[in-house]
């Protein structure tokens, strides 16, 4: 593994770190962690397999393995990020390469609730904003400190306003992401809709 | 905002509690699960001091790594005996309803529920796999959940989700002779674009809908997820009923006629509001098969794969990507494209319907020189009827290989792969670089029918030609 891994845990307010980019649109989960690393009872191995193949295949640099963005955490995307099967393998696989927050011009449903799920906020832009940044991580380092309670990207140049659920702000915010607790807090009213529900007694 | 639809009565039945942000907190009806995205979540419960809270309400199989030749244990893959191994142990210790192979009930999980009569009307489905929006055909409200989301529904039985924006798709007229319902989905995906279903609810309906089957249906609401929605459902009617009835865990017979009642008044109601309403002549649906490299890059057999000009803008780097992976020309004619490996299976067309028309075809006809073509049932129920119809055979004598069920090179995660850059013609749901195991692989999704046309030509045909004969 690259380096100390540090897993979101609790409220999460701010993120700081290097951008990386990544072109192309659709860019589905089999091609983020192909079917074959599936095989495995915990996620702690994923890091190292993220993008395989595109990495392997690709005649230029993989992102993924430029030396310069080894250290990188807010990854920038384009449009329907995520797209294709469920597998939360995606989102770990990401974060446990080092990602922290997506940046980009939309993201695929399911996808997106699996970085809720664990952590990683995934931000809204328009498709010329994410070109904008694009360009620019691609020539330079390129760092945010991204405040979620504003949704704001800043570096000391400019300061950009990102898009961002309200639900998973506050979920954010309060620690809630972790969703586990919250839901039991309701144990009583859910063993209340159980048992009114007709086909439950079918 | 949409009113009095399905989708809206079934989701606020199931409503636990409102939670801060405008999220809702959702009760699952049924939980299914299987041996990959569940390990992760059951070791989630230890980690956190839980236990599955009930456990009645989830159900498992196994399906995604299972061996399609040789099924004895140990599996030849440790990995994969690892995985079972899991599963087995942790349905054990938290008392959960296993299908394991074997039991008469194993296969795909979205082709199981449905045959055993645990997909109803009104009921919340979730199960860590996209294709959960199957079970929609029987108008419950059913979508794929992430690891994390399994854990939540171990733990408490419900999710933090917000609510779906409902589309209407109503399908005109009827499907002509020799389409499917792999055709008209994979015509709808191409219209309404692959991204254009995200924070929807798919409602499919109208006269097309309501002629098709309940195999049919499940086909149509499996590819919801290929559209970009993550449920898609049909309103239930007589043919979901009679579909369920006397299956083993459908309704008691004296609570039968209760439950119909119930189901009927799920329906969405005439007066019903919508978010958006999308029409489609099904009657205009040819063959469909995909070109590229999304579901969405499909053409009618007739037709030729499309120039960049006349691509949207927005499609046209996809496009150039697709071009360029599958090694075809723009303007050339799909029909005629050598195919190498044809595939009849998964939880798209993997169900006794499908191996019927597939068988149809072949009858009497022999697989092309050098094409492997083979048949995995989506379950074992699924082999059962068919062998005793004889389909196996038929299937055999023509040369396609007869496994056994799971979902095999659908993502080939067992030894089902293609080799090399390999194309297939393949019954499946998606076709994106390197899904069928070999990182420069490529896929032709088309209907059964239209793979078993391939298999016997060796090239991509129109399954219209040999269902006239
Ligand atoms: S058959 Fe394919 S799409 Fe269906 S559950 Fe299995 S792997 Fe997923």
């Amino acid at each position: 593994m690259k380096f100390n891994l540090n897993l979101p845990k609790g409220p999460i307010e701010r993120i700081q770190g290097k951008c990386i980019s990544l072109i192309g649109d659709d860019i589905d989960t089999d091609r983020i962690i192909p079917a074959r690393f599936l095989k495995c009872v915990d996620f702690n191995s994923l890091g190292d397999s993220v993008f395989a193949d595109d990495r392997n295949n690709s005649n230029i640099v993989h992102p993924f393995d430029l030396e310069k963005n080894q250290e990188a955490s807010i990854l920038i995307v384009n449009s329907n990020f995520g797209c294709g099967s469920s597998r939360e393998h995606a989102p770990q696989a990401l974060m446990r390469w080092g990602i922290r927050a997506i940046i980009g011009e939309s993201f695929a449903e399911i996808f997106y609730s699996n970085c809720i799920a664990i952590g990683i906020p995934c931000f809204t832009l328009t498709k010329d904003s994410v070109k904008h940044i694009q360009d620019k991580s691609q020539n330079y380092d390129l760092f945010f400190e991204i405040n979620i309670q504003k949704a704001l990207a800043k570096n000391s140049e400019f300061t950009l306003s990102l898009n961002l659920k309200e639900s998973s702000r506050q979920m954010f915010l309060n620690g809630e992401w972790d969703a586990t607790t919250t839901l039991l807090n309701n144990i009583e009213l859910i063993k209340e809709k159980i048992d009114q529900l007709p086909y439950v007694n079918f | 905002m949409s009113k009095d639809t399905l989708f809206d009565k079934v989701w606020d039945l199931h409503k636990v509690a409102d939670l801060p942000g405008g999220s809702s907190q959702i009760l699952i009806g049924l939980h299914l699960i299987h041996e990959v995205t569940s390990p992760q979540a059951f070791g989630a419960l230890r980690d956190k001091n839980l236990r599955v809270r009930f456990p009645s309400r989830t159900v498992a199989t196994v399906d995604h790594i299972v061996p399609t030749d040789n099924q004895s244990r140990p599996f030849k893959d440790n990995l994969a005996e690892q995985m079972i191994d899991t599963l087995e142990k942790n349905c054990q210790y938290n008392q959960i309803k296993f299908f394991n192979i074997g039991s008469g009930n194993q296969g795909i999980v979205h082709v199981v529920a449905p045959e055993l009569g645990l997909t109803q009307p009104g009921m919340t489905i979730a199960c860590g796999d996209s294709h959960t929006s199957t079970h929609g055909a029987f108008g419950s409200i059913a979508f794929g959940i992430g690891t994390s989301q399994v854990r939540d529904v171990l733990a408490s039985q419900t999710l933090i989700m917000n609510k779906l924006k409902v589309r209407k798709i109503l399908c005109k007229e009827k499907l002509s002779a020799g389409v499917f319902a792999k055709d008209l989905v994979l015509h709808i995906i191409n219209k309404l674009g692959v991204k254009a279903g995200v924070g929807f609810a798919y409602e499919f309906t109208g006269p097309a809908v309501s002629a098709l089957s309940m195999e049919e249906r499940m086909t149509i609401c499996n590819m919801s997820i290929e559209g970009g929605a993550r449920c898609g459902y049909v309103n239930p009617d007589a043919k979901t009923f009679n579909y369920i009835k006397g299956k083993e865990f459908a309704p008691s017979e004296e609570n039968w006629s209760k439950a119909v009642n119930w189901w009927k008044s799920l329906v969405s109601d005439d007066k019903a509001v919508y978010d958006d309403l999308i029409e489609i002549d099904a009657s205009k649906v040819e063959p469909t098969v995909t070109w590229g490299i999304t579901p969405g890059q499909s053409i009618g057999i007739n037709e030729r794969i499309p120039e960049l000009s006349d691509i949207d803008n927005a499609d046209k780097s996809i496009a150039g990507e697709a071009y360029e992976y599958m090694g075809f020309n723009p303007g050339q004619k799909i029909k005629g494209i050598p195919i190498d490996v044809c595939f009849i299976g998964s939880c798209t067309n993997g169900r006794l319907s499908d191996l019927q028309i597939a068988a149809k075809i072949v009858r009497h006809n022999k697989v092309a020189p050098n094409i492997k073509a083979f048949v995995v049932p989506g379950s074992e129920k699924v082999a059962k009827e068919a062998k005793s119809e004889g389909l196996d055979k038929i299937f055999k004598e023509s040369g396609f290989q007869w496994r056994e069920p799971g979902c095999s090179m659908c993502l080939a995660m067992n030894s089902d792969k293609l080799i090399g850059d390999q194309i297939s013609a393949s019954s499946s749901n998606r076709n994106f670089k390197g899904r069928q195991g070999s990182p420069n692989g490529r896929t032709l999704l088309m209907s059964p029918a239209m793979v078993a046309a391939a298999a016997i030509t060796g090239k991509v045909s129109d399954a219209r030609e040999f269902l006239k004969q």
